[in-house]
C-alpha cells in the first residue's frame, strides 16, 4: 500500500464529516482574522465546501511527505483565501495547528497569501491574481514530460478571470490537451468594487471555457454531494480536454449579513459581528434568502 | 546613402533585415555562424539536455529567431512553444520548475524582461525557481523594429529583483560557459543576449567563468573600462587604440550584473586612475548605476557612464544605431579620451 493510500485511509469521506470540515474552515477563518486584525473571510466562506471536499476526500496527497513527486498539485490562484487553507493543512498534519497562533505576526510563515517556501503543503506561492492557471499549466506539462499521472488543480476566483494571463493559460491548456489540468472557479459573484457582471463581466463562463477547448461543467459549489460527485467523475491525467468546474457560490456564504454583500470583503470582525458570525457558522448552512422566496 | 559611420546603409538594411533570413547561414560577413551567440543557443542547450533530463526549453513564437528550433529538432518532447504569450510562458516555466524541471525560456529581451517582469519577480525569483529567462536581441539591436522591440531598461528592472541572477553574454563562447554554469545554479536567472551576431571576445569557452566574478581581459593602470555584453568587444578595441595614445587601460568584462563583483570594482578604484562603464542600456539603472553604487563608498575618482543617455532610441539599421549612440570602438575610445583628459 502506498503512502498516499494509507494517508487517504485516514481521511473521512462522509458528507456529514465534510460539512463539518467546511464549518471548521469558516470558524478557523474567523479565529485567524481576529489574530491578524484583518482577513479575506467572505472569499474564503464561498470556497469552504470546495476546499473541504478537495482536501479531505479527493486530492492524492500525503501530509507526511509534502514533496511526494506523484502527489496531486493544488494551486490556490485566489491566494487571498489561504486563511481557509492553512487550518486544513494543519488539521491534516502538514504542520502543527499551533503554527497558526502567530498568523501574520512579524516573521510568521503564514501571511494573507500562501508561500510555498515557508509552508509545507503549499505547492506554489500566490497572491498576484491571474498567475495560478499558468503555474498549474506548467505543473501539468511537467507531469506529462516526466510520465507521472498526477492531476493539477487550480482554484480561481471569478474576478480574477478579468486578468488576461488566465486566458493565455486557458488557450495553452486546450492546445496542449492537458486532461490532467483541473480548473475550479469559485464563482462567488463579487469582486471588490461590485458584482463581477457590473465591474467587468466574466460570463458566459461555460461558453468561454468551452470555446477555449475545455470540458466544462457548472455546479452548486456549496452542495457537498454535488461537489463530491463532480470531483469523483473527473477524468485521469492524459491527452484530452482540460477540465473546468464552474462552482456557483455565494461570497460570504454561511454568515447571513455577509452573503453577497459588498461591505465584507476584507477587514476585522469585532463584538457582535464576530459573535453573530460564529454562532451562525456553528448552526450550519441555512437556505439563502433567494431560496426561501 | 551614407550613415553616421560612413557605411552604406542600404547594404546594412538588407544585411540586417530579418533573423529568418539568417537562420541557415554558415557565416555573416566573414564571421562563422558557430561563433555567434544566436547560432549556438539551441544546440548548446540540446547538448546539455543529452545528459540532463531536467532541461526543457520554451519560446513564445520565436523558435527561429532564438535558434531554439535547433533544440526542438533534437528534443521535441522537451520543447514547448507557448505562442505569443510571454507571461504565460514564464509563469508556466515556474510551475514546471516546481516539479523538478530546469526550464530555459527565450524571447526578445523587451518581452522577456520588461513585459514579463512581474512574472519573473513573483513566480521565479521570490519562490527561487530555477527558471532561466533568456532575453535575446537586447538593447537597440532590434534596430528599425523600434522602441517596442528595444530593451534598454531590462538590466535596471531585473537587477532590482532580489535573489535573481542577472548575466550578460559577450559572445558565443561566454554564452556556452554561462549556460553550462547555469544548470545547477540555485534560483532564477535572467540571461541577456545581444544581437546574436556579436563578434568573438573569447577564443574558447572560458574555463574560469563564475557568476559574480568579473573577467579581467586586460590589465592597466590609467583607466578601467567596465563593460558588459555587446560592449566588451568594443571596449577591448578601444583599449587597443588607447594603448596607441600611451595609455594603460584595464578592461573588466562585468558579465554578471547581479550579484555584482564589488571587489573587482573596488580594486579598479584603488589601482587605476579613472573608471568608465560601457553598456548597451540606459545609463540609468544598468551597469553604470550598479558600479556607482559601489564607488560611492570609495575614494573619489573620475568616473563616466557610457550608454544610452536616458532616451528612447531612434530607429534605424542596427549598425547605424550603434554608430549614432557611439556604442562601438570609436565611441568608447572617444569617451575614454575625454575622461582621461580630466586627469591629465
Amino acid at each position: 500500500m502506498s503512502a498516499a493510500s494509507q494517508s487517504a485511509d485516514r481521511r473521512n469521506f462522509s458528507e456529514a464529516h465534510l460539512a463539518d470540515r467546511a464549518k471548521f474552515i469558516r470558524l478557523e477563518t474567523l479565529r485567524l482574522t481576529r489574530i491578524a486584525g484583518a482577513g479575506h473571510y467572505s472569499s474564503t466562506f464561498s470556497a469552504a465546501e470546495l476546499l473541504a471536499a478537495l482536501y479531505y476526500a479527493h486530492l492524492r496527497i500525503d501530509p507526511a511527505n509534502p514533496q511526494w513527486e506523484d502527489r496531486d498539485r493544488f494551486v490556490l490562484s485566489k491566494g487571498h483565501a489561504a486563511i481557509g487553507l492553512y487550518p486544513v493543512l494543519a488539521d491534516l498534519g502538514f504542520y502543527p495547528p499551533s503554527k497558526l497562533d502567530d498568523f501574520t505576526r512579524l516573521g510568521s510563515a503564514f501571511g494573507d497569501h500562501p508561500d510555498m517556501k515557508k509552508i509545507p503543503g503549499i505547492d506554489f506561492s500566490s497572491g498576484s491574481l491571474g498567475h495560478g492557471l499558468s503555474v498549474a499549466l506548467g505543473m501539468a506539462l511537467a507531469g506529462r514530460m516526466a510520465g507521472r499521472d498526477y492531476r493539477t488543480y487550480c482554484m480561481l476566483g471569478d474576478g480574477e478571470l478579468n486578468e488576461g494571463q488566465i486566458w493565455e493559460a486557458a488557450m495553452a491548456a486546450g492546445h496542449f490537451k492537458l486532461q490532467g489540468l483541473v480548473g475550479i472557479v469559485d464563482r462567488n459573484q463579487l469582486s471588490i468594487d461590485g458584482p463581477t457582471e457590473k465591474v467587468m463581466s466574466v460570463e458566459p463562463l461555460v461558453d468561454r471555457f468551452t470555446s477555449f477547448g475545455w470540458d466544462v461543467r457548472r455546479i452548486d459549489g456549496h452542495d457537498m454531494p454535488t461537489v463530491l460527485a463532480t470531483l469523483a467523475a473527473l477524468k485521469p491525467a492524459g491527452e484530452g480536454k482540460p477540465q473546468m468546474i464552474i462552482a456557483d457560490t455565494v461570497k460570504g456564504r454561511g454568515v447571513k449579513y455577509m452573503e453577497l454583500s459588498l461591505d465584507w470583503h476584507v477587514g476585522n470582525l469585532v463584538g457582535a459581528d464576530y459573535d453573530d458570525a460564529w454562532s451562525e457558522i456553528e448552526a450550519g448552512l441555512q437556505p439563502l434568502e433567494t431560496e426561501k422566496a | 546613402m551614407m550613415g553616421a559611420a560612413g557605411q552604406d546603409q542600404s547594404t546594412l538594411f538588407r544585411g540586417d533585415d530579418t533573423e529568418l533570413r539568417l537562420k541557415d547561414a554558415k557565416s555573416v560577413r566573414g564571421t562563422p555562424a558557430k561563433s555567434m551567440p544566436a547560432f549556438i543557443l539551441g544546440d548548446e542547450l540540446a547538448d546539455l539536455a543529452e545528459t540532463d533530463p531536467r532541461i526543457v526549453v520554451a519560446t513564445a513564437d520565436l523558435a527561429n529567431s532564438s535558434r531554439t528550433r535547433d533544440f526542438a529538432n533534437r528534443h521535441p518532447a522537451r520543447f514547448i512553444d507557448f505562442g505569443i504569450a510571454e507571461r504565460n510562458m514564464i509563469t508556466a516555466a515556474a510551475g514546471m520548475a516546481s516539479c523538478g524541471m530546469v526550464p530555459y525560456v527565450a524571447t526578445f529581451a523587451s518581452f522577456a524582461a520588461i513585459l514579463g517582469a512581474e512574472a519573473i519577480k513573483t513566480d521565479c525569483a521570490y519562490p527561487r525557481m530555477p527558471v532561466r529567462i533568456i532575453g535575446h536581441h537586447s538593447g537597440i539591436s532590434m534596430g528599425f523594429y523600434g522602441t517596442s522591440h528595444h530593451s534598454t531598461e531590462d538590466l535596471g528592472m531585473m537587477r532590482s529583483i532580489a535573489d535573481l541572477t542577472v548575466v550578460c553574454a559577450a559572445d558565443a563562447n561566454q554564452l556556452r560557459a554561462i549556460l553550462r554554469a547555469s544548470v545547477d545554479h540555485p534560483g532564477a536567472m535572467y540571461i541577456r543576449l545581444g544581437r546574436g551576431r556579436d563578434a568573438e571576445v573569447y577564443e574558447e569557452v572560458p574555463a574560469d567563468f563564475a557568476f559574480g566574478k568579473a573577467a579581467k581581459l586586460r590589465d592597466g593602470s590609467d583607466l578601467t573600462i567596465i563593460a558588459t555584453g555587446s560592449q566588451v568587444h568594443a571596449s577591448l578595441a578601444a583599449a587597443d587604440r588607447l594603448a596607441g595614445d600611451g595609455k594603460s587601460v584595464r578592461v573588466l568584462d562585468m558579465h554578471t550584473i547581479k550579484p555584482l563583483d564589488a571587489d573587482a570594482i573596488r580594486a579598479a578604484a584603488r589601482e587605476t586612475r579613472a573608471i568608465l562603464t560601457v553598456e548597451e542600456h540606459n545609463i540609468v539603472g544598468g551597469l553604470g548605476s550598479a558600479v556607482v553604487e559601489v564607488l560611492v563608498d570609495e575614494q573619489r575618482l573620475p568616473f563616466r557612464r557610457h550608454g544610452i543617455l536616458d532616451e528612447f532610441s531612434l530607429i534605424g539599421p542596427p549598425a547605424a544605431l550603434y554608430a549614432h549612440y557611439r556604442l562601438d570602438a570609436d565611441g568608447v575610445t572617444e569617451t575614454a579620451r575625454e575622461l582621461l583628459d580630466r586627469i591629465n
